[in-house]
């Protein structure tokens, strides 16, 4: 295995995939790793696709991560990890939020979303875990908490302790939000739970 | 808002490209800098505004910003100003004749290309403009070298009196990555000195300019073949050896750690005798640049045979992968095959407008309409010619619209002869390049109807303030252009000026028929804030009422992102033509009561999600 973890963050505009990577990367950095973080986000507040690239390890070159070389696929929507699922090295796992935000060219009949995103990437024989983050965050009370969640269920699969990315998440709303540190670790929590139970199906 | 930020000690931090150059144009000990918005190179800008002890401003556009820049320049104060590959063009007339009068206090300017179109109308190569210009052009090759480099084209143009050009695409101003950063240095500014034969560039003084301009670039060639900002990075395998420049360098090293590589910092001007050095050292000579194949043309001129745009493509980004493609067609070697799933066919997902957009009602009413040719502009409202609107006729550059729609007008035959001829533009694309369009239009008398979407924002760059909303880069109050004076200025007769709320469909419909009618140019400005901004006020959201829903999807003709189709179904008419229906239901918690869905909806099924909240519901005229 290669020096250099190599991990795809993707989703859709306003779902907050830019953000987590950042916190992903706050992580990584407070270890000492070097770190690069890109973004593909042509337009990305106008709910277009959004992929946030991050490599961290002793030095890091090019900040992409090319297709076949990610170690994590995290989607934030489910036919979005469809989308980037080439992205997965063999071995490579994926985690899944099965929460679904349909386009306007769905809406209006010109495309069709796929039946099962997630179906589709099991039968790729691609390794994930599924789960269902917006409906966790929505369980808290506010549908923003599912960044938070998608942290957790990330945390166990990192070539570092969970703690170090809890600690991450928690110390950035402690400077910006300390009203909401409580509520993002119990989502923490709750994605690392989310993926905990279910066993990699391949 | 307006108070600076109280400044990050040195030390190791996680920064763009566009956040390390802001950090060291402010440590460079600049006292002005200017920018229009435009991505990727926005956040330059943005970021500079919070730092203390220099001047900052957005200016109306790209060539201002130059000028402005220029100007400081000349009275002895760093300068800096930033903008996206596109605003270089605007600017350029300025630079053509200020790289004969030179920099006094170091002028730097950062240009940003977008390869790839992330967000742009097009892929142009800054590069040029070194050439062009005869000046100096600096490529960092990530966040760091932007930090770095930025100083380094400060010294620069100062020893050499000229303007720099530090050239970034979206691969170095979206990649963060660690920067070890510095302190600020202050620069004591030098003051003015008159020197008309200098600063007055009329043809006696710019003559004798020209060999001055020459003789520079003659000696940046000498400091090219010296300077430190372009190395070589040794490697065992000397079968292929890559000369690049930018963001190309981290891909090449990733995809070939063994191969020599000949790294460009200060590409323009190239130092020639030591790449034909490098040349005599490795078999074959490849460059690897994005877009133009500007060294590799300059280099075969030199007499060094290399390889470039025959085996690498002339478009996009060379990453890793594009890259080895490249090299095993040079060597005549079978690429290899991917060991991961096949990219699986699935739909697009192009950027739409937002919910509640107040663009979505322009865009809805002119889909309605019939017989009409629209030239479009730059910013969100291009989108107008997405799905499902399909609104636009045409979009080139920025203020293009009113050209497009004089020379549409002037220039039609009888088959376009019945049209009606309008132009769509944004309130800052007007302010930077638009107004002159309009000025036009009026002395040409063009029949022209004239939409100005006003939104008191730059809404596509992430909503950055302008004239036209009020307030300055710091967010203080700042004199507002009144656009209904403005263009009865540039000659628009008063009674054809109108100031219209978008969301008012039957109005804006009315407007829009009336003022096509009339053979003279007319405005209809429209005045709702953009729904990003803290100008807007959301108002009560809506719901359907699923048993009052007929299918009709006349809401989903407004392309609102909040409204979704929960089933479809056929239906035959009494005229016996069979008809899709679409149900919908409305993402309440996204609506923001905006009430353009509820006003062609027939059976009155959109109606307020909770009657009982204390938020007035928006209130509009129905047809």
């Amino acid at each position: 295995m290669s020096t250099i973890t190599n991990i795809i963050v993707c989703g859709v505009g306003g779902q907050g995939v830019m953000t987590a990577t950042e916190i992903l990367a706050e992580a990584a950095l407070s270890l000492g790793f070097d770190v690069k973080k890109t973004e593909v986000a042509g337009m990305s507040q106008r709910g277009g696709v959004v992929t946030s690239h991050l490599r961290f390890g002793p030095e890091v070159r090019s900040p992409q991560v090319l297709p076949g070389q990610a170690d994590l696929l995290v989607g934030f929507e489910a036919a979005e990890a469809l989308r980037w699922g080439h992205m997965l090295r063999p071995g490579g796992v994926a985690l899944v939020n099965t929460g679904r935000i349909v386009p306007p060219v769905v809406n209006i009949g010109l495309f069709d979303y796929p039946d099962d995103p997630v179906a589709q990437m099991r039968a790729l024989g691609l390794a994930l875990h599924s789960f269902d983050a917006t409906s966790l965050a929505l369980e808290l009370g506010n549908i923003r908490l599912g960044n938070t969640v998608m942290l957790g269920a990330m945390s166990d699969r990192l070539p570092f302790p969970a703690q170090v990315l809890r600690d991450a998440v928690l110390a950035r709303f402690a400077s910006r939000k300390p009203a909401l540190v409580e509520l993002n670790r119990e989502a923490f929590e709750m994605g690392r739970r989310a993926v905990s139970g279910e066993s990699v199906a391949v | 808002m307006g108070a600076p930020m109280k400044v990050p000690a040195a030390g190791r931090m996680f920064m763009s490209g566009n956040e390390a150059v802001a950090r060291a144009v402010w440590e460079a000990g600049v006292g002005v800098a200017a920018s229009y918005p435009g991505t990727p190179a926005t956040e330059i800008l943005e970021v500079l505004a919070n730092y203390p002890d220099l001047y900052t401003e957005w200016s109306v556009n790209e060539k201002v910003s130059l000028e402005v820049a220029f100007g400081a320049s000349m009275v002895g104060t760093r300068a800096f100003c930033a903008m996206k590959h596109v605003g270089l063009n605007v600017a350029s007339d300025a630079l053509m004749t200020l790289t004969l009068t030179g920099a006094e206090a170091g002028l730097v300017i950062a240009v940003a290309d977008d390869v790839g179109l992330s967000s742009s109308q097009n892929e142009q190569d800054s590069r040029f403009w070194g050439r062009f210009a005869h000046v100096p052009v600096l490529e960092p090759a990530d966040s760091q070298e932007a930090y770095a480099m930025t100083h380094a084209a400060f010294e620069l143009s100062e020893r050499f009196r000229t303007p720099v050009i530090l050239r970034m695409t979206t691969r170095i101003c979206h990649v963060k990555g660690v920067v070890i950063s510095g302190e600020r240095v202050e620069v004591p500014t030098t003051g003015f000195t008159k020197d008309p034969q200098r600063w007055v560039m009329v043809p006696g003084h710019a003559r004798p300019r020209l060999p001055m301009m020459y003789e520079r670039e003659a000696a940046l060639r000498v400091e090219s073949e010296a300077s430190a900002l372009n190395l070589i990075v040794e490697g065992s395998d000397r079968r292929i050896g890559i000369v690049t420049s930018g963001p190309v360098f981290m891909h090449a090293r990733d995809a070939f750690p063994d191969a020599p590589v000949f790294k460009l910092g200060l590409s323009y001007p190239p130092p020639m005798d030591r790449l034909r050095e490098f040349a005599a050292s490795v078999d074959v000579l490849l460059v690897a640049e994005e877009t133009e194949p500007l060294l590799e043309t300059e280099i075969k001129a030199a007499g060094i045979a290399c390889k470039g745009k025959d085996v690498l493509p002339r478009t996009g980004e060379l990453a890793p992968d594009v890259l080895k493609t490249g090299f095993a067609r040079l060597r005549g070697e079978v690429v290899p095959e991917p060991e991961h799933v096949a990219p699986q066919p699935i739909f697009p997902r192009p950027p739409t407008l937002c919910v509640a957009c107040p663009h979505l009602g322009i865009y809805y009413t002119l889909s309605q309409m019939r017989n009409l040719l629209v030239s479009g502009d730059i910013g969100c409202y291009t989108l107008g010619a997405g799905h499902p609107w399909n609104a636009l006729d045409a979009t080139i550059s920025m203020g293009a619209s009113m050209g497009i729609a004089l020379g549409m007008d002037k220039g039609r035959g009888p088959t376009d002869a019945n049209k009606k001829v309008l132009a769509v533009i944004g309130d800052s694309t007007f302010m930077h390049m638009g107004m002159q369009g309009l000025l036009d239009i009026t002395y040409n008398r063009g029949n022209v109807t004239i939409l100005l979407l006003d939104n008191r924002t730059v809404g596509m760059t992430g909503g950055q303030d302008n004239p036209g909303s009020g307030r300055d880069i710091h967010g203080n109050d700042a004199p507002r252009v009144d656009f209904a004076k403005l263009c009865e200025a540039l000659g628009v007769k008063k009674e054809r000026i109108r100031t219209l709320d978008p969301y008012q469909l039957p109005v804006l419909f009315k407007a829009l028929r009336e003022e096509t009618k009339i053979d003279e140019p007319s405005v209809i400005i429209t005045d709702r804030p953009c729904v990003l901004i803290d100008h807007y006020e959301p108002t009560q959201a809506y719901l359907v009422e699923d048993d009052r829903c007929t299918g009709c999807g006349n809401c989903l003709d407004v392309g609102c992102p909040a409204i979704h189709v929960t089933r479809r179904g056929k239906e035959v008419k009494a005229s016996g033509k069979e008809v899709d229906l679409a149900f919908v239901r409305i993402e309440t918690a996204a609506c923001t009561g905006c009430g353009l869905c509820v006003q062609p909806c027939a059976p009155e099924a959109i109606v307020h999600a909770d009657p009982k909240k204390t938020v007035q519901p928006m209130q509009f005229v129905r047809r």
